[in-house]
């Protein structure tokens, strides 16, 4: 039987004849490895995903097998840098779903109000988008000085470049176009300055945000938060661990905090659904009750 | 998970142009007892609302779901796969990953087919249907050297021939036919007992 050529067509995974027992065998033993020798936690995520991302790095590295992957990371740094950026960065967009942040707008920001001080996290911010979008977002609505974001990640070099507010400049028009979708109040581009192929945000717009290193894995809770955000973060973990990070929000929520997930995301497969009340139909927001 | 067994149970379904009509009539000839959990892959813009769900819905007494992350797969469910995801397949249920598009798709067909061919080996079914690119002809070629089975649209009755024409080439296995020959072989194929997740 052939094997799929890397002709850039293929698709990254095993063999066509390789033993799935054995495959799933080696992913196991490859995260318990980065979990001793790094203390990165893997093992937990969602298995597709994570089996699509390994393969992907076993075809960057010009590899075969998981294991051969697995001996190269434990004897090369740089590789499990690599494989780091690989299994933890969560691709997103600046205002994605503009319906979101609309109803946002509409349904969380008169509760926000109500605070002198509001206090909020975005746990596994990656390279930022979404937190930029939520303070130009809290800027309109007034509410920007009373409030402190803390934006997490596991990965330290996504935090590097979540921190300088550089997003490419190719992304702009989209990102115009859900910024006025989402209710945008202003011109787009008077929040950044376009330079080489990149813009640059304001700093103006980074005062109020506190950027750090969190796993969600492993960490405690940090603070108590009025508003948490997590979307498309729990998509890769598998239902244990969700539900880990579950019990972890919920124990950082005010009562009546607000908890924003992702649009394809639900408490309804998890043991906190009796906690919460919708606040919307539509959006993911949920609100702490009990 | 026992793969031992006889019947299929997940049939996957790729299209891009022309899927809606085709997708209408694929539920429609679906009858009521139908036992495999059908996953539909269409390709569609990334703020596409529920409409495609509520037009499928229209066609057919089977439930039909929009995808939801870590939603279970059920026996004689329908599921849509959301805008702008990739939906994975695994034993059981689904989970969804925001990873690049692959081939400029998300979701891919690709992604899914292959997840699926992982997830249930040679119970799986694969149908490539109208569609203007070659996304799924990788994917159904994983679910056919994993044993499962591959069904094209012919591509001289696909409203767009392209995407059944790349599986073709890709999967000289593939059983060839219009789609109303899909949808009475896909109804007529034995479907696996139902199992909780797990077993």
């Amino acid at each position: 039987m052939a094997l799929p050529v890397s002709d850039g067509r293929s698709l990254p995974g095993p063999p066509l004849a390789y033993n799935s027992d054995l495959e799933r065998l080696e992913i196991e033993l490859l995260l318990e490895g980065v979990f001793r020798h790094y203390g990165f936690d893997f093992r937990s995520y969602a298995f597709a995903s994570i089996r699509r991302r390994l393969w992907k790095r076993v075809e960057g590295e010009g590899l075969h097998t998981v294991s051969e992957l697995a001996a190269r990371i434990l004897h090369d740094p740089d590789a499990m840098e690599r494989l780091l950026l690989d299994l933890s960065v969560n691709v997103t967009a600046m205002f994605r779903d503009p319906s979101f942040y609309q109803e946002f707008r509409d349904r969380v920001v008169p509760l926000l109000r109500t605070y002198p001080f509001i206090r909020i996290w975005h746990a596994g911010c990656s390279t930022g988008e979404e937190v930029f979008s939520m303070a130009i977002l809290l800027e309109e609505e007034g509410l920007y000085d009373r409030a402190r974001l803390y934006a997490t990640d596991i990965n330290d070099v996504v935090l590097q470049r979540a921190r300088q507010g550089i997003f490419p400049l190719d992304r702009m028009q989209e990102y115009t176009e859900n910024y006025i979708r989402a209710g945008g109040k202003q011109s787009f581009s008077k929040y950044y300055t376009a330079k080489y192929d990149g813009a640059i945000f304001k700093p103006e717009l980074t005062r109020n945000i506190v950027f750090s290193q969190h796993n969600l894995v492993t960490d405690r809770s940090f603070s108590e938060f009025n508003v948490i955000f997590c979307r498309n973060v729990l998509i890769y973990f598998d239902k244990a661990l969700q539900n880990r990070v579950h019990s972890l929000f919920y124990d950082s929520l005010v009562m009546f905090g607000v908890l924003a997930l992702g649009s394809k995301e639900s408490l309804k497969f998890s043991q906190y659904e009796p906690c919460y009340e919708k606040l919307s139909p539509t959006e993911k927001l949920y609100r702490k009750v009990r | 998970m026992d793969l031992t067994g006889v019947g299929y149970d997940i049939a996957v379904v790729g299209t891009s142009w022309g899927g809606l009509a085709a997708l209408r009539q694929l539920v429609a000839g679906m009858p009521t007892t139908f036992g495999m959990a059908l996953v539909l892959v269409q390709h569609r813009h990334k703020d596409s609302d529920h409409l495609l769900r509520v037009l499928l819905q229209e066609r057919t007494e089977l439930r039909v779901c929009e995808v939801e992350d870590k939603m279970p797969i059920e026996h004689g469910g329908v599921y849509v796969a959301p805008p702008d995801y990739h939906t994975l397949v695994e034993p059981g249920h689904f989970s969804l990953s925001t990873d690049a598009p692959v081939r400029y798709s998300r979701p891919s067909i690709d992604v899914t087919f292959s997840s699926a061919a992982d997830a249930y080996g040679h119970r799986t079914v694969g149908i490539v249907l109208t569609g203007a690119n070659a996304d799924g002809s990788m994917g159904l070629r994983r679910i056919s050297d994993r044993g499962g089975m591959a069904l094209v649209q012919d591509p001289a009755t696909a409203e767009s021939p392209t995407m059944p024409a790349a599986a073709v080439l890709t999967v000289p296995r593939a059983r060839v036919m219009p789609l109303t020959g899909i949808i009475d072989y896909l109804a007529g194929l034995p479907a696996g007992e139902p199992e909780r997740e797990g077993a």
